[in-house]
C-alpha cells in the first residue's frame, strides 16, 4: 500500500527553520560578545540536584537515570539519592576550592524535602535554577496545558519560597518540553531556559509572553552522558572536557567571548572514584587566564546588554 | 514477496581483481562526506518508523540535530579547508531552500552535492513508485536549481529503501549509491537499464554509528580513522582501495570532538599518494577505466 499523498507535501519548506520558536542563525557570523574585564571564556558550571521518586511513573518515558527495575527499586532509588546526601559535599567543596561559581538546577521536591541544601546554595552567594518538580513529573506533549502550568507554578513558587531567589532560569526534567513549556515558563518570570542544545551561545525565543532567550547549557559533555550513556571511563571524560574547552578558547581568538558549560550530576561525578576527575577538569580549565566562572542569569545579562 | 537476496550485485571476492588504478599512481581514493541534515521538528506519521524516540515536539534530538547547522557545520569545514579536502555533501536537499547560506558556502568551494532525499525525517517505505519517481526528480530539480549541479549521488534518506529504488536511480542518470556497504572497491550495481555503480561509504567510520549507537570516545574516533586509513593505504600498493569519511556536524563539529577528528585527518592527508577527491570523480574514473573490466572479471565468478 503506497504512503498518503500528504507524505510529500511539505508545508514548513522554506527558509529558515520549521517552526517559530527562534530564528535560524549561523553561531559563526554573529558578533563577537565580549566578557567582564576581558575574559575569554564565561564558566557556566551547573549541578543538578534531583529528586528521582521510587513511584516514578513512564509518564510518557521514564527520565534517564530514573528507575529500572520492579517497584520497588531501592537499588537506583538509593543511588540516585546518594547525590543528594553525599555527592553534592564533595562537588560544592571541589568548587569552593577552585572558586568557581554555580548555578544549580533543582527540583522543587529537593526543596521542599532536603532544605539545608537550598542554604548551602544561598550561603555561597549561587544561582538556583528551577529544575522543574522532580524527574517523575515530565513536560511534553500531551499533558494539559492547565496541568502543566500548574507543575511550573509549583516548582516556582516552591523555589522561589524557599530560597527567596528571583530564578529566573529553568531546566525542563529530562530537558523535555510540550508545545506550551516556553510560553508557561514566559509568562511566570523566567528570563532562560537549559533545554535546547543546538548552540554554544545565548539566542532569543519567542513566546506568547515575549522573549526569553535560550541557554547552552551542556548535554553532549555532561557527565551522564559520557559516563553513564556512553560508559566511557572518567579519564576519558577529563579528556574531553579539555579538548572542549581548548577549542572554546582558542575560537576566542578570533570569534569573541565563549560559553563554557558544564553539568554536573552529584550522584555520577560525586562518587569517591570519581571526583578527582573532575577536579582534574576543572583545575585545566581554571588554570587559564581570561576564564570568568559566573551564573546562567549574570552571563545573560552581559549578553543581553551586547545585542 | 520478500526475497533472501537484494540481488543488486553478484559475489565478487576480495583476491585476484583486476589492477584498481587511480590517478597518479594513488593507492587510496580518500573522499570524506558530510551529511547536510534538515529533520523536521513535527514530520507526518510513517507506517514503518517513528521519526523521533519521544513525543511531539521532541526538542532534545531536533535541537541536537540543528546545533550540526547553527554551530558545527563551520568547524568542520574549516578543518576541511585546512586540510584540502572538498566534501561530498550527502544533501537533505530541502535544506537548500532552509539554509541557503549553508549550501552557498559548501558549493564556493567547490564540493559536490549529491541526494540524501528530501528531509532525514521523511522515509522511503511503502513508497509507490510515482512518489519515488517524485522525490528523486525534487531531488535532481532542488539540488540544479540552487548549486547548479547534476546529483551523481544518492544516500537513501534515512537509509530507507524499496526495492526498485537502484533501478530508478540509474534511469534518471544518476551514477552511482552510498548505499550498499559490502565492499572496499567499487562495484558495478545490478539495474535494469544502463551502467551504475556502488561507491565504498563506510558505516563504520560514520562518526554517527561510532558516536550514537557505538558511544565510542573522540580520540578512540580518531584512532579508528588512522587504523582504517593505514590499512587500504597498505592494500593500495596492490591495488586501489577506497576510504570513505561520512560525517555529521552535529557530531563531530562538537567543541570535544572537532580536534582529534582534525589530527586524524591531517595525518590521513599528510601521505603522498592519496587521492583526495570526490564521490563524483571517483565514479566517472571507475565507468571510465574499470567498470567495464570489473564486470568481466565478475563474470567468471557466476553460475559455476
Amino acid at each position: 500500500m503506497a504512503l498518503p499523498d500528504d507524505y510529500l507535501k511539505y508545508p514548513r519548506r522554506g527558509y529558515g527553520m520549521d517552526h517559530d520558536r527562534y530564528e535560524w542563525s549561523i553561531l559563526q557570523k554573529r558578533p563577537a560578545v565580549t566578557w567582564p574585564n576581558g575574559a575569554r571564556i564565561a564558566l557556566w558550571v551547573v549541578p543538578a540536584l534531583e529528586f528521582f521518586p521510587l513511584n516514578q511513573p513512564a509518564q510518557p518515558f521514564k527520565a534517564p537515570g530514573g528507575m529500572v527495575t520492579p517497584y520497588p527499586d531501592l537499588r537506583h532509588y538509593t543511588l540516585r539519592d546518594y547525590g543528594n546526601r553525599v555527592g553534592v559535599f564533595r562537588v560544592f567543596k571541589l568548587l569552593d576550592k577552585l572558586g568557581i561559581k554555580a548555578s544549580v538546577a533543582v527540583n522543587s521536591k529537593i526543596a521542599q524535602r532536603y532544605p539545608l541544601l537550598i542554604d548551602e546554595i544561598n550561603a555561597r552567594g549561587w544561582e538556583v535554577i528551577a529544575n522543574g518538580v522532580d524527574m517523575g513529573k515530565l513536560h511534553y506533549g500531551g499533558l494539559a496545558e492547565a496541568d502543566e502550568k500548574a507543575l511550573v507554578q509549583e516548582s516556582l513558587s516552591v523555589l522561589r519560597e524557599t530560597s527567596g531567589q528571583t530564578i529566573t532560569g529553568w531546566l525542563s526534567p529530562a530537558k523535555s518540553q510540550s508545545d506550551n513549556t516556553l510560553d508557561l515558563v514566559a509568562a511566570e518570570g523566567i528570563e532562560y531556559v537549559c533545554d535546547w542544545i543546538n548552540d554554544d551561545m545565548p539566542y532569543a525565543m519567542k513566546t506568547r509572553h515575549g522573549t526569553i532567550h535560550s541557554m547552552p547549557h551542556a548535554f553532549e559533555i555532561d557527565d551522564q552522558t559520557i559516563m553513564g550513556q556512553n560508559h566511557h571511563s572518567e579519564q576519558q571524560f577529563v579528556d574531553q572536557i579539555c579538548d572542549q574547552f581548548d577549542v572554546l578558547y582558542r575560537e576566542t581568538e578570533t570569534q569573541g567571548g565563549r560559553i563554557m558549560a558544564l553539568t554536573i550530576h552529584p550522584w555520577m561525578s560525586g562518587q569517591p572514584h570519581r571526583i578527582k576527575f573532575l577536579d582534574a577538569a576543572l583545575t585545566h580549565i581554571m588554570g587559564h587566564d581570561g576564564v570568568w566562572p559566573a551564573t546562567g542569569a549574570e552571563i545573560l545579562a552581559v549578553f543581553k546588554g551586547q545585542s | 514477496m520478500q526475497k533472501e537476496d537484494p540481488g543488486l550485485y553478484d559475489y565478487w571476492p576480495y583476491k585476484d581483481r583486476p589492477k584498481l588504478e587511480w590517478p597518479n599512481g594513488a593507492r587510496v581514493a580518500l573522499w570524506v562526506a558530510p551529511n547536510i541534515e534538515f529533520y523536521e521538528l513535527d514530520p507526518p506519521t510513517n507506517p514503518k518508523r517513528t521519526p523521533w524516540p519521544r513525543p511531539t515536539p521532541a526538542i532534545l534530538p531536533y535541537a541536537q540535530r540543528d546545533y550540526g547547522n547553527r554551530a558545527g557545520h563551520w568547524r568542520m569545514m574549516e578543518v576541511m579547508d585546512r586540510c584540502g579536502v572538498r566534501g561530498s555533501v550527502s544533501l537533505n536537499v530541502a535544506l537548500c531552500e532552509h539554509h541557503p547560506e549553508l549550501i552557498a558556502e559548501c558549493a564556493k568551494r567547490g564540493w559536490e552535492f549529491y541526494s540524501h532525499g528530501i528531509y532525514n525525517t521523511r522515509y522511503c517505505y511503502d513508497m509507490d513508485e510515482g512518489q519515488e519517481r517524485a522525490i528523486i526528480e525534487d531531488a535532481i530539480a532542488t539540488v540544479k536549481k540552487h548549486t547548479g549541479q547534476m546529483i551523481a549521488g544518492w544516500l537513501a534518506p534515512a537509509l530507507t529503501h524499496t526495492e526498485r529504488t537502484m533501478d530508478l536511480l540509474a534511469e534518471y542518470g544518476l551514477l552511482y549509491t552510498c548505499d550498499l556497504f559490502c565492499d572496499d572497491q567499487p562495484q558495478p550495481v545490478n539495474v535494469k537499464d544502463g551502467r551504475f555503480i556502488s561507491i565504498p561509504y563506510s558505516l563504520e567510520m560514520n562518526d554517527i554509528i561510532v558516536y550514537n549507537f557505538n558511544f565510542q570516545a573522540p580520540r578512540r574516533y580518531a584512532d579508528m580513522l588512522k587504523a582504517n586509513f593505514d590499512q587500504l593505504y597498505e592494500e593500495g600498493a596492490e591495488s586501489g582501495t577506497v576510504m570513505c569519511i561520512p560525517l555529521h556536524a552535529y557530531a563531530v563539529g562538537q567543541p570535544h570532538r572537532i580536534q582529534p577528528f582534525a589530527e586524524a585527518l591531517e595525518y590521513i592527508t599528510g601521505h603522498d599518494d592519496v587521492w583526495v577527491t570526490t564521490g563524483r570523480e571517483i565514479a566517472q574514473w571507475y565507468l571510465e577505466h574499470h567498470y567495464d573490466t570489473a564486470t568481466a572479471d565478475i563474470a567468471k565468478y557466476q553460475g559455476a
